[in-house]
């Protein structure tokens, strides 16, 4: 049997999960070197599986398989293709930055105690959170996507509740009392989504005997496994309720801005670049793969939930006081968009779809972390304590107008790509859709440009008077994002290219065609 | 007149009895029940000539092996297949062998033992007048508060019966769900239940509540007792026999010929179903469902924690053991009947728990809830009338019982002044001053909630997919509902634990014994290892899951 890369991928960031906390409390700069240094390793190994992967080959790759829980029919079943590949170099990208921009967020204000080690607990869970995500992107095995779907929920958990963001509005009490309330709303949208799915997952079990997403696909390709419309349906709807929830999208969406505003920068980041895809990704993997008819069927109302997502949370973010709740509503906003992509079932849309997960990864790992910076220099959250930040702080004003621009998909840089394509995609099936769905990205332009307006220009704000510019290790955190930003930007061929054939098979699942454009025969 | 006389005014010489057949008992087989009982008396002679400085030690030496030689008998009697394709009746009729009973006689021992370490644990409670003192009381006899107690607590007095008393229950468990007649069935209830009674009562701090709590138990058990009872006299008038063989047979009307001194009863469905109902009742009570749960509060709250966390392990699994074999014996015929019933009372139990857990502010109280909605997915697992059923419910009886005796036995390193700390506000912070300790308990929390990667989930798992199966989907809906709302609670202990700040008169983590130690490891062992590969003990359970008849 071959290296099984696909399990060192995830497996790599749990070792190192351990390994971080296991170091000793004095030892705080020691873990953060060890987190990182993992990271990187296991961004090595998620560009050889991009390597190794052949776009042109068969539809999953690099699989294994062996025997798990025979019981519950149940296999450690292991594949990925290009959309899986595409996410999974996604995830072990960001996490160096993640861990780099939060080296600090988690040094103990004062030593209460030589046994919390909360600075080790912090990389460890990013990391346990990692080994998690990249799982989920490989399974080709329900049970076993459901198993860590789920889990990744309480290193998450941990992550928003014992870490908040230090710079918040009101008492520490309070600050402490609102950072467990999003924790614990966090986790419960989630775990209900999750049971809902379990019933689910148990019912497709009773219907198909096994959790294999090929073998049910075959299943079903050659007839030897009938669902009944209705069973479909309902179980369609189960798995939908749960990525829905994740993903997030209107109006299951309301725990993301609580979460994202709490969380300190870079969970917010991991949050919404990284968890959050596991739901639009497996809304393409498994609602399409596992059930064609019923994700037609549900088509209708899906997009009209996107539509209101994208448009509802953009109207949102314009009203926000908050910079990093802003943030959040712009990402639902955007994840509205992802949605549509998907469900406009034409393979440019899709297409955009996944190319929009990578980009908004990136996009918004860029403007947030920078928002971050700014917010851990002034103390606050709110927008209205800034002005003027350009004059003092340029490079930092410079990173975020970027980061903005990107968020409001400027054509030049990696989002527009995937916009346009979404768009283009949804209007050659559904023209009215594709119509109300542009007004997302008016209001983009809209919050984008007035939050940098608010905090950037003007007079100078005394209390930002004395405010430094961004130090080395935030420039190596935000430099190297915005050049991929530009550089998918521009070429953006790498990976589409990755992503375009994956994206014919699940075509081919839910048996739709592009719509061909009528051309009238020239007299 | 002479003696003899007067005596035959009233009576009548009877036929001389030639031989009377002696009652053919496989002592190989019943191995396991015999070690325990017999180390149970030990245990009392222990009591009565073991010089008191030695007795504590004696004592936890006898019963740990016992339970552990008890534990080996049944390995070997599994290694014989006497789970499978030797499975019998032995000792006339009254025991079965098989695949559930060992399967849930081999749980109940583990359970037992790491129960036995927590029992006799004495590093927790402070050095009182220089000697080392367990959870139990000093003298038992001695009123609360009394000068007799404070003479008993310097004397150094212990209550070294407790090992006695907990071997004589766990005897009665191991035949519980083995009994394959209905008397032997309610014998074995009260052999387990008095010791059980008696064991509540022994609290070294509150002692009043210890006591009251003990009171309910043993009122309101008599009383289910006493309907359990009544039920069976009623099936006897039914079927003509207390076996439950015959019973079935006679209930599938396999049976038609009819005791002459019965002819009046025999065969009336209106004593069947009562009698039934009332048996069923009785089981219900022991395994806490709603709403037959109102003692479990209660007495989980009064009862020395470490007494809390055998009874809601062992018990549990003995009782849905029996539970199993009458429904599965003795009422397959009646399954159209009971079927519904037990789904309603497995959606009040389910919802019931998940719901009054929510308002609790007391830890113990808050697991006893969680205990009642876990009694309910469990009958989910009963309502699938499926082999797989059966083994799903064997499964999820596993796991749960090693997740509540590690649980309950964090429960007791918690403490103030005043002995445990048991009330929720207490906990606030705990995860800053004692991480360790507070992570085991999150985990064993996550485990209650069915988080994947834990035995919750796999037990959980297992018994809906059995219900589903077994065309019960609508159970499976109300299970994930109630889970989620059980959720909740188990959340809101993490988040206090941990994102809490500690109060500064906050209670301390006492360093416990190598015993609660070990007992705790296990749990947490047994959670992870029935998580992440929980295929072998599957195998188990699902070896296990045909009864004989």
């Amino acid at each position: 049997m071959s290296f099984p890369l696909l399990t060192a991928t995830a497996a790599l960031p749990a070792v190192g999960a351990i390994a971080t906390a296991a170091v000793p409390a004095a030892r705080r700069t020691a873990a953060k070197w060890l987190a990182l240094l993992f990271s990187l390793a296991t961004l090595a190994l998620a560009v050889v599986v991009a390597v190794r992967f052949d776009p042109d080959g068969d539809r999953y790759q690099l699989t294994e398989s062996r025997s798990w829980i025979a019981d519950f029919g149940v296999r450690y079943e292991l594949g990925v293709d290009g959309i899986g590949v595409a996410l999974i170099a996604l995830t072990a990208l960001l996490i160096p930055f993640i861990i780099l921009a939060g080296w600090h967020d988690a040094d103990p204000l004062e030593t209460k105690s030589s046994r919390w080690r909360p600075t080790q607990g912090f990389f460890a869970l990013i990391l346990a959170v990692e080994a998690m995500v990249i799982i989920s992107f490989e399974a080709t095995d329900v049970f076993l996507f459901y198993i860590f779907f789920e889990a990744m929920l309480i290193p998450m958990y941990f992550l928003i509740g014992g870490f908040g963001d230090r710079a918040h509005t009101g008492s520490d009490e309070n600050a402490s009392a609102q950072r467990s309330y999003a924790a614990v709303k966090f986790l419960l949208y989630n775990l209900v989504g999750g049971l809902i799915m379990l019933a689910a997952v148990i019912g497709l079990y009773v219907v198909a005997g096994n959790f294999s997403l090929q073998e049910i696909a075959e299943a079903r390709a050659n007839g030897s496994l009938d669902m009944a419309t209705n069973t479909e349906r309902w179980l369609f709807l189960g798995f939908f309720f749960a990525f829905a929830v994740k993903a997030p999208l209107w109006p299951l969406h309301t725990w993301l801005p609580n979460a994202m505003g709490e969380a300190t920068a870079p969970v917010a980041v991991l949050i919404t670049a990284v968890v959050d895809k596991v739901g639009t990704f497996a809304m393409l993997r498994f609602c399409l793969g596992l059930f064609p008819e019923a994700s037609k069927w549900a088509t209708p109302a899906i997009l009209v939930l996107a539509l209101i997502s994208i448009v509802y949370g953009a109207l949102l973010a314009v009203g926000q006081r908050d910079i990093k709740r802003l943030v959040a509503y712009a990402s639902i906003s955007h994840f509205g968009f992802i949605i549509l992509g998907i469900f406009a079932m034409t393979s440019q849309g899709q297409s955009g779809a996944t190319l929009y997960m990578v980009n908004h990864g990136i996009s918004t790992a860029a403007l947030m972390l920078v928002a971050g910076f700014l917010i851990s220099r002034r103390g606050s959250r709110l927008i209205a304590d800034y002005g003027g930040v350009q004059k003092v702080a340029p490079v930092l004003a410079g990173t975020f107008l970027i980061g903005g621009l990107a968020t409001l998909s400027l054509p030049g840089l990696a989002p527009f790509v995937s916009e346009f394509l979404v768009l283009v995609g949804t209007f050659a099936r559904y023209p009215a859709v594709g119509i109300i769905a542009t007004f997302g990205i008016v209001l983009a332009a809209l919050y984008t440009l007035v939050l940098y307006q608010r905090t950037m220009t003007g007079p100078v704000k005394p209390e930002v008077a004395a405010m430094p510019d961004l130090k080395v290790r935030e420039l190596a955190v935000v430099a190297p994002l915005i050049a991929l930003l530009i550089v998918l930007g521009v070429y953006p061929k790498p990976v589409t290219e990755l992503v375009n054939p994956a994206v014919k098979h699940t075509m081919s699942d839910v048996q739709k065609k592009d719509p061909q454009p009528e051309v009238e025969a020239v007299k | 007149m002479s003696a003899t006389a007067v005596h035959s005014l009233w009576t009548t010489a009877a036929d001389p009895i030639d031989k009377i057949d002696a009652p053919k008992i496989e002592y190989g087989q019943l191995a396991p029940t015999l070690i325990i009982i017999g180390a149970a008396v030990l245990g009392v002679l222990i009591e009565a000539f073991v010089p008191r400085k030695f007795r504590y030690y004696v004592q936890l030496f006898v019963s740990v092996v016992a339970l552990a030689a008890a534990f080996a008998a049944v390995v070997a009697l599994a290694a014989g297949d006497y789970g499978t394709t030797k499975a019998r009746i032995a000792a006339m009729g009254a025991i079965a062998v098989d695949g559930p009973a060992l399967f849930l006689q081999g749980t109940i021992l583990l359970a037992g033992l790491v129960a036995i370490f927590t029992f006799a644990e004495r590093r927790l409670d402070p050095v009182a007048h220089g000697n080392r003192v367990d959870s139990f009381v000093a003298q038992a006899g001695s009123v609360p508060g009394s000068a007799g107690e404070q003479a008993a607590t310097k004397a150094g007095f212990t209550t070294t019966e407790v090992f006695p008393l907990a071997l004589f229950a766990i005897g009665g468990m191991l035949v519980f769900p083995a009994a394959n007649d209905l008397l032997t069935l309610f014998i074995a209830l009260e052999v387990f239940s008095l010791p059980l009674y008696l064991l509540c009562a022994l609290a070294r701090r509150k002692r009043l509540m210890s006591q009251e709590a003990a009171v309910k138990y043993f009122l309101l058990g008599a009383f289910a007792s006493a309907f359990t009872l009544f039920g069976i006299a009623l099936i006897y008038g039914y079927a003509g026999s207390v076996s439950y063989g015959t019973v079935a047979k006679v209930v599938d009307g396999t049976v038609t010929t009819v005791d002459p001194a019965l002819a009046g009863t025999m065969g009336n469905d209106a004593l069947l179903l009562i009698g039934g109902a009332m048996i069923v009742m009785g089981l219900l009570f022991k395994v806490g469902a709603v709403p037959f749960h109102m003692w479990t509060p209660d007495v989980y709250q009064g009862a020395p924690t470490p007494v809390t966390g055998f009874m809601a392990a062992a018990t549990k699994v003995a009782a849905f053991g029996a539970l199993l074999r009458l429904l599965y014996v003795v009422l397959p015929g009646l399954r159209w009947d009971w079927r519904p019933v037990m789904m309603g009372v497995a959606v009040i139990t389910m919802l019931g728990g998940a719901i009054v857990a929510i308002t609790q502010t007391d830890i113990k109280r808050l697991l006893a809830y969680s205990s009642i909605a876990h009694a309910g997915f469990i009958l989910a697992g009963v309502i699938a009338t499926t082999e797989e059923g059966i083994s799903s419910v064997l499964f999820y009886l596993a796991a749960y019982s090693f997740v509540t005796i590690g649980a309950f036995a964090v429960v007791t390193l918690v403490r103030d002044a005043g002995g445990e700390a048991t009330h929720l506000s207490k906990w606030a912070g705990l995860g800053r001053r004692s991480p360790l300790v507070a992570a085991v308990f999150a985990v064993f929390l996550l485990a209650f909630a069915g988080i994947p990667l834990t035995s919750g989930f796999s037990g959980k798992f297992a018994v809906f997919k059995a219900a589903a199966d077994g065309g019960a989907g609508a159970l499976v809906v109300v299970g994930v509902i109630s889970s989620a709302i059980a959720a909740f609670f188990y959340i809101r202990v993490i988040v206090l634990m941990f994102f809490s700040e500690p109060k500064t008169d906050g209670p301390t983590v006492a360093v416990p014994s190598p015993l609660t130690m070990t007992a705790i490891g296990i749990g947490v062992a047994v959670t992870l290892v029935l998580g992440v590969a929980p295929q072998y003990f599957l195998d188990l359970a699902g070896d296990a899951g045909v009864f004989v008849r």
